[in-house]
């Protein structure tokens, strides 16, 4: 099992999420972070160039069994690029991290059943 | 000697102010009872177009939320500009162009009325100021039909060009003295503060222009949820608020017509809301906030041609009727799956038509029996026929203009925003702001 958490633009939130659904992948957790990568934006507030230091993102934690991967991957790297080859600073990153267990509160089973 | 000659020219100087400021230069006296309600009005119609941002605002997604205030906001600019050059002019000139809309030079720019004070004893500026409101927030209203998805500058243009071409003939054909629905059949069609002209006008509109621009991305499977319920309650609450302008102003007088329309009011719009949740409560076990508000508005735009001529028994039942209709509308609607996003027809177009035609059962015998003493034998279904007409036309002439107007805006600007400036939402594409700082996506 691993845990797949992708940093995606807020932009790019309807295009992952669509094509997610397309892969039959329908068990995530959204959430709204901010932070600081390579990407520098510029805001204007009356008239002012403001950089802020961090920037807005969405959160994807996507909980999967190991079989589920690769899609799960190849998935959001397809629809959070926000040009179709090369894609842009400041499309995100996906971190995949090892995932012990997994218990379902409902019922307490663990492990891949669970997810 | 009593006066000196000095005294007695100033004595004669403060007579000539005293009588200057209380009668134009026209000669008509300053109704200061009736101005002072019409200036309240004034502001009170003013106030409801932030209560249209606020009411819109909350329902959208939280992308979207300062490009849909800005919908309204726009507005105030863009038509309050529009009525100072050509605006008053259209609606309230003589007619021009065989009464396709009105017109008189010395409107232009609003020069020739710097010192003109109308029949009712309020000067000019006032009735004309009143009067910009409702061209105001009548394009805003259509904003709602096709929510989260134009182009900001393309919207700029649509409703200033509509202002000119849809709101202005008909509402110099329902309100000016020379219009011809105004004239229509005994004392002609009623419409007290704007049922044809403003909620029919703009509710079809709306629907017109959803139509032809189609859905948003995502309608209807994925889930579109009202961002922030709060705002948008403030919202209908500024909008009944507002709306005591709007009907009781619309009598041009502070006097018992004024009460009338007030009392008015305040029924249809309570029995509406109350309406609303019972039905919603029977049908869908629960009572919303969302549906209270859409039951204010749904009684308030069906008592807007009828405060003049019902009474509080007869506004009751158009809320009730109002709310019912409108209901079941927003129901077909949502089988029929086109986006009307915030229910700019299935509110304010299905209710002002509803209003509109079923105010004949509850006229006031005052009024029918001065409508008899014009054209004998007059009853309530020739006035039907009357309010079927001017219905009618209204609803024909605005789909057929806006039709007109939405293709031509979307042929030089793109009318509908590209699918990455959808994604992206209003805010971040059309003005590079946003609403809230960490609120969760919906």
């Amino acid at each position: 099992m691993k845990l797949i958490t992708a940093i995606i633009r807020e932009t790019q939130l309807d295009k992952v999420r669509e094509a997610l659904i397309a892969a039959e992948i329908t068990r995530i957790t959204v959430s709204r972070v901010s932070g600081h990568g390579q990407q520098r934006v510029e805001e204007i507030h009356r008239g002012q160039r403001v950089v802020p230091d961090l920037i807005p993102k969405i959160k994807i934690d996507i909980a999967v069994n190991d079989a589920f991967v690769d899609i799960t991957v190849f998935t959001i790297l397809k629809s959070a690029r926000t040009s179709e080859l090369e894609g842009n600073l400041g499309d995100g990153k996906i971190f995949i991290t090892p995932l012990e267990d997994c218990i379902r509160i409902r019922t307490g089973e663990r492990g891949g059943e669970a997810i | 000697m009593l006066f000196s000659g000095k005294r007695l020219f100033l004595f004669l100087f403060m007579l000539l102010a005293v009588s200057s400021a209380a009668f134009g230069s026209e000669g008509k006296p300053v109704d200061s009872g009736a101005t002072a309600w019409m200036l309240t009005s004034t502001a009170l119609v003013l106030l409801m177009v932030p209560g249209l941002a606020m009411f819109y605002g909350g329902l959208v997604r939280s992308k979207n939320v300062m490009g849909t205030i800005m919908h309204s906001y726009i507005a105030m600019g863009i038509i309050s500009v529009l009525w100072v050059i050509a605006g008053y002019s259209l609606c309230f000139g003589k007619n021009a162009l065989g009464g396709w809309c009105g017109w008189n030079n010395s409107y232009f720019f609003l020069k020739g009325i710097d010192n003109s004070i109308i029949d009712a004893g309020v000067p000019e500026y006032v009735f004309s100021m009143f009067q910009s409101k409702f061209a105001i927030i009548t394009p805003a209203l259509i904003a709602g039909a096709f929510a989260e998805r134009v182009s900001f500058r393309a919207y700029c243009f649509f409703i200033a060009v509509w202002s000119l071409l849809v709101y202005d003939p008909l509402c110099h054909w329902v309100w000016a003295t020379d219009g011809f629905i105004f004239n229509l059949g005994a004392r002609g069609a009623i419409d007290f503060a704007g049922g044809t002209v403003v909620h029919i006008s703009a509710g079809v509109s709306g629907l017109v222009a959803a139509l032809y621009l189609g859905s948003r991305r995502g309608h209807p499977y994925q889930v579109i949820r009202p961002n922030n319920l709060v705002i948008t309650m403030l919202g209908a609450g500024l909008l009944w608020v507002g709306w005591f302008g709007f009907n009781a102003g619309s009598s041009i007088s502070s006097g018992l017509g004024t009460a009338q329309a007030l009392a008015a009011t305040q029924v249809a719009a309570a029995t509406g809301a109350l309406t609303w949740v019972i039905i919603e409560g029977l049908h869908q076990g629960k009572a919303t906030a969302l549906g209270f508000a859409s039951g204010i508005l749904a009684g308030l735009v069906a008592v807007t041609p009828a405060a003049g001529v019902v009474q509080p028994y007869g506004a009751m039942c158009l809320g009730i009727a109002a709310s019912g209709i409108c209901y079941t509308a927003i129901l077909i609607k949502n089988r029929l799956g086109y986006d009307d996003s915030l229910d700019a027809f299935g509110i304010h177009g299905v209710g002002g038509i509803a209003g509109a035609l079923l105010l004949v059962f509850f006229i006031r015998p005052s009024w029918m029996t001065e409508a008899s003493a014009l054209a004998p034998g007059w009853n309530i279904w020739k006035q039907l026929g009357v309010q079927l007409t001017a219905v009618s036309i209204a609803i024909l002439y605005s789909a057929g203009a806006t039709l007109a107007i939405v293709f031509v805006v979307d042929k030089i600007f793109g009318f509908k925003s590209s699918e990455s400036d959808e994604m992206a939402g209003l805010d971040r594409s059309y003005h590079g702001e946003r609403a809230y700082g960490m609120l969760n996506p919906s």
